[in-house]
């Protein structure tokens, strides 16, 4: 019945025109990659600045600076100052050089403007003498980002002489780093499609952490306690306990917001907290395995996911099930009746209120769901990796998952692919932390920016000059006001 | 389909309606006092040995002028004593009330009971009580520094879940600049300016460009993990001489230290309890009696009609979201200039969100916030006690508490806690 109101007000899709696919896609991603582009740029200026080399080269070139040097110095800053205001307001300039030009040529010129700029300060630098300072810290930012690359991905030659070798032993190391990347992604896949189904109905679910413990806890529980299941039978259960336990603690924030307007934010860290110090104590006493360590004991076999390879590939079956729960929560959200009436609460609950919606089943459903399939991502984490569960395993998969869903757009195929490049530059960070010396935080930073510029579009566009689309911004959360 | 909305008539008028919740809340609250009546006498008298004693320490170890003997109570007496106050106390408020000073009268029945759970837990054992307040107070800082912080940008409508984020910002910077500087006051100038920064940038994220508050403040909790940690492992582990900036001293009071239990207990701690306690009286007066104060309030309950009045509604805004983030700045520098001496990585580990949390749980007051920090690192100070006493109850647990009283308290089970109305909401110019 509510769609049928909601048709009567909202006039159909097929009178708008509609650009072609190409254009539609490239608008979707234009700003998600580029908010990732300038948040690895600014990464790289991290990463160049607090390197060592560098800080010493730049300390011995500028206190051997000359005063010809210094005057230099003043001009580059201006020559970068300048650049900057011309690439900010060409139409001025254009006008001035009596050039009326349309957009696109203003466009043009922005980045010819940009570009020039760009090389006048590189070759006055050099002129300076700040040479050797820009060659160290241009291989300081490739070397970590060479590093990251191939932690995560591989080295191509080395997979090409394996390859050609034929020795298994050799093709395992070789596809290591990419088994690795898809292992990592497999948290982030569930875990992000928990907060972009929050993000749906107009929720922002920050105790993706909490109810990834949760369900960490409940699946290895059955995983160790049943026994004498066969796998057919015992990998479901474990899963499903897992779902359940975190969406248990979706539930509840879910309800507290339906029923009294509890603002779910707050509820979610409080629970995530709740859920923290509930599995130290777990872990501590009625779970813990005998010894000293606070962890569990290990599960039966009949619950471990399966896995592809011999060791050390760690590949296995959750990664396929995620895909699937992907394609699930695609058809659930945008082909259902269920997935439009939560989109619609979200979009605008006093629609949504006109149209005979349950906002409160809906915001409880949403959240419940959303807590399921975060416990997901503990419970893959739990059966398919680790085989048991230690104090503190998670490490961020949860919060994470905020920006990942944030550059997937909320959308379960985005989600996807962000959660694929989140899986990568995870795995790879442990081979720059250990090749490159750069800690593997300079990750969450570029994380920390990348939600930035996605949530905050108006930064890119001013930085890139983009022409803002027709369509609306996607409604995440609302304020604490009910 | 058939459409039933039947148009039904009001049977009590608004007013009607909210003195009959204001009596339901009455005999809800009243009942709470009766069942911790009731668990104070089945949970702890009835397992007391009826000849155990408590026995309470009454000084700090420092600097007490005037030493006092311990304070030894009979355990089960003393239980059954507190418990029967709060049966008796609960039943008065359930048949006739305290009207207004209902919250009040609640304050003490909580603390009614937490006393009698202190002096079941130190049956046949000693603790020291002076200490232990101390401890509370002590714990108590950061939370109520955080709280401010978090009271002064909501009051102007501005959410900032960012508290933690920018404390832990503040702490790693109060370290660095003030080993470098030499100087402590060189730390916390440099940690209240890294509150400030980071403040400004989700004052430019959610009032210039009207980003969600939430995110934006998100952005900052996990920039500053992420940039604390590279910071951390890159500089401070390479150079363990950035790391050393030294800790304030306790500086007693003259003549105020000198009272019996409460002079050691207040009056002879270190520059930061002192900066809390003045720091929450300004920020009181500030806010509630003051123009400014009224303007401020006015943005964060109703932006448009501050506007037409002539109110800058983004100045105002900035000044209180800049502000919010030098009081958690200055919070941050707590744990390393205040506490530790030293910068280790998430070290706030999660008290920028009890901040926020004690400051919902009061209301949105100062005062209120610092109640709430109170009970909330009397928990804390107490679970890391726990060792010494016999209670069964596991450390994790006590921890917890905060958190859950948190959702109760938003729940509105005892009460309706009431944001500021335009809390979270960007404000578009007309």
């Amino acid at each position: 019945m509510a769609e049928t109101v909601l048709k009567e007000i909202i006039p159909p899709v097929t009178e708008v025109q509609r650009a072609p696919l190409w254009r539609r896609i490239w608008e979707a991603v234009q700003l998600p990659a580029l908010a990732l582009f300038t948040a690895f740029v600014v990464g790289g200026f991290i990463i160049a600045l607090s390197d060592f080399k560098v800080l010493e080269a730049l300390a011995d070139t500028i206190s051997r600076l000359n005063p010809l040097g210094y005057a230099l110095l003043i001009l580059t800053v201006m020559v970068l100052i300048g650049g900057v205001l011309i690439s900010r307001r060409p139409e001025v300039i254009l006008r001035r050089l009596r050039f009326a030009g349309t957009g696109r040529q203003s466009r043009w010129f922005n980045i010819i403007a940009v570009l020039l700029t760009i090389a006048a300060v590189i070759v006055l630098l050099v002129v300076i003498g700040f040479g050797p300072v820009l060659a160290l810290a241009w291989s300081a930012v490739t070397g970590a980002y060479g590093a990251l690359i191939e932690g995560s991905l591989g080295n191509p030659a080395q997979i090409v002489t394996a390859l050609q070798s034929g020795d298994s032993r050799a093709i395992a190391l070789a596809f290591y780093p990419i088994s690795e990347s898809l292992v990592a992604s497999t948290p982030y896949i569930f875990a992000g499609l928990a907060v972009a189904l929050g993000f749906r109905c107009g929720l922002f679910n920050i105790g993706a952490e909490g109810q990834l413990f949760i369900g960490a806890l409940t699946s290895v529980f059955v995983g160790y306690s049943v026994t004498g299941l066969p796998a057919i039978l015992h990998i479901p259960l474990a899963l499903g306990a897992g779902a359940l336990g975190g969406a248990l603690w979706g539930f509840v924030p879910g309800f507290l917001k339906a029923r009294v307007g509890a603002h779910e934010v707050i509820n979610t860290i409080m629970m995530n907290y709740i859920a923290f110090r509930l599995s130290e104590w777990l872990l501590n006493g009625p779970m813990k395995r005998p010894g000293a360590v606070p962890v569990s004991p290990f599960i039966e076999a009949s619950a471990q996911l399966p896995r592809f390879f011999p060791d050390p590939i760690r590949f296995h079956l959750g990664f396929f099930i995620a895909l699937g729960v992907a394609v699930f929560i695609w058809w659930f959200l945008f082909k259902s009746k269920w997935g439009f009436e939560i989109r619609t609460v979200g979009a605008n609950p006093s629609a949504a209120r006109y149209a005979g919606m349950n906002i409160a089943l809906n915001i409880i459903l949403a959240m419940s769901m959303s807590g399921a399939l975060a416990g997901l991502a503990g419970a893959n984490e739990v059966l398919g990796v680790n085989y048991n569960l230690a104090n503190a395993f998670s490490s961020g998969y949860g919060f994470d998952s905020i920006a990942l869903a944030l550059l997937g757009r909320s959308h379960p195929f985005g989600v996807v692919l962000a959660a694929l490049l989140f899986g990568t530059l995870r795995s790879g960070g442990t081979r720059m932390q250990n090749v490159a010396q750069i800690p593997i935080d300079i990750i969450i930073v570029v994380q920390a920016l990348v939600i930035a510029f996605i949530a905050a579009p108006g930064i890119i566009r001013a930085i890139y000059r983009i022409v803002k689309p027709g369509e609306g911004e996607v409604v995440f959360t609302r304020g604490w006001g009910r | 389909m058939a459409t039933t909305t039947a148009v039904q008539t009001p049977r009590y008028t608004p007013a009607q309606l909210a003195a009959m919740a204001e009596r339901r809340r009455h005999r809800i609250i009243g009942t709470i006092m009766v069942l911790l009546g009731f668990a104070g006498l089945v949970l702890f008298a009835n397992n007391a040995d009826p000849a155990a004693v408590s026995t309470f320490g009454l000084n700090t170890g420092r600097t007490a002028v005037i030493r006092l003997g311990d304070l030894v109570v009979p355990t089960q007496a003393t239980v059954i004593a507190l418990s029967s106050l709060c049966l008796f106390i609960g039943g008065y408020q359930i048949i006739r009330g305290f009207g207004k000073s209902t919250n009040a009268v609640f304050g003490l029945i909580i603390l009614f009971f937490i006393a009698s759970f202190l002096v079941w837990a130190t049956g046949d054992k000693s603790i020291n009580l002076a200490a232990m307040i101390n401890s509370t107070l002590l714990r108590a800082v950061p939370l109520t520094l955080g709280a401010l912080s978090g009271v002064m940008s909501e009051r102007a409508g501005v959410v900032n879940i960012a508290i933690e984020g920018m404390m832990l910002s503040g702490a790693l910077v109060a370290t660095i600049t003030g080993s470098l500087a030499g100087s402590l006051w060189v730390g916390v100038a440099g940690a209240v300016l890294t509150g400030v920064l980071l403040s400004l940038f989700h004052a430019v994220l959610s009032i210039r460009y009207k980003v969600d508050q939430i995110i934006s403040g998100t952005v900052i909790n996990i920039f500053s993990v992420g940039i604390t940690s590279f910071i951390s492992a890159k500089f401070l582990s390479e150079f363990p001489r950035l790391n050393n900036p030294g800790i304030f001293r306790s500086e007693p009071v003259p003549l105020l230290s000198a009272i019996p239990i409460l002079g050691p207990i207040f009056f002879d701690n270190n520059f930061f309890v002192y900066a809390m306690f003045a720091l929450l009286i300004v920020v009181h007066v500030a806010l509630f009696y003051t123009r400014w104060g009224l303007r401020t309030r006015a943005v964060g309950e109703h932006p448009k009609a501050a506007d037409t009045l002539g109110i800058n509604v983004f100045r105002t805004r900035y000044t209180a979201v800049l502000l919010s983030g030098a009081l958690a700045g200055f919070a941050g520098a707590y744990f390393t200039l205040g506490s530790v001496g030293r910068f280790d990585e998430g070290m706030t580990a999660g008290r920028g969100f009890i901040a926020l949390a004690a400051m919902i749980f009061g209301n949105w007051t100062p005062f209120g916030a610092f109640g709430a920090a109170l009970i909330f690192g009397f928990a804390d100070s107490l679970q890391s006690r726990l060792a010494i006493l016999n209670v069964p109850i596991p450390s994790q647990f006590l921890l917890m508490a905060p958190y859950i009283a948190t959702m109760i308290a938003l729940a509105g089970l005892i009460g309706r806690t009431t944001p500021p109305a335009a809390d979270g909401k960007p404000y578009e110019k007309q």
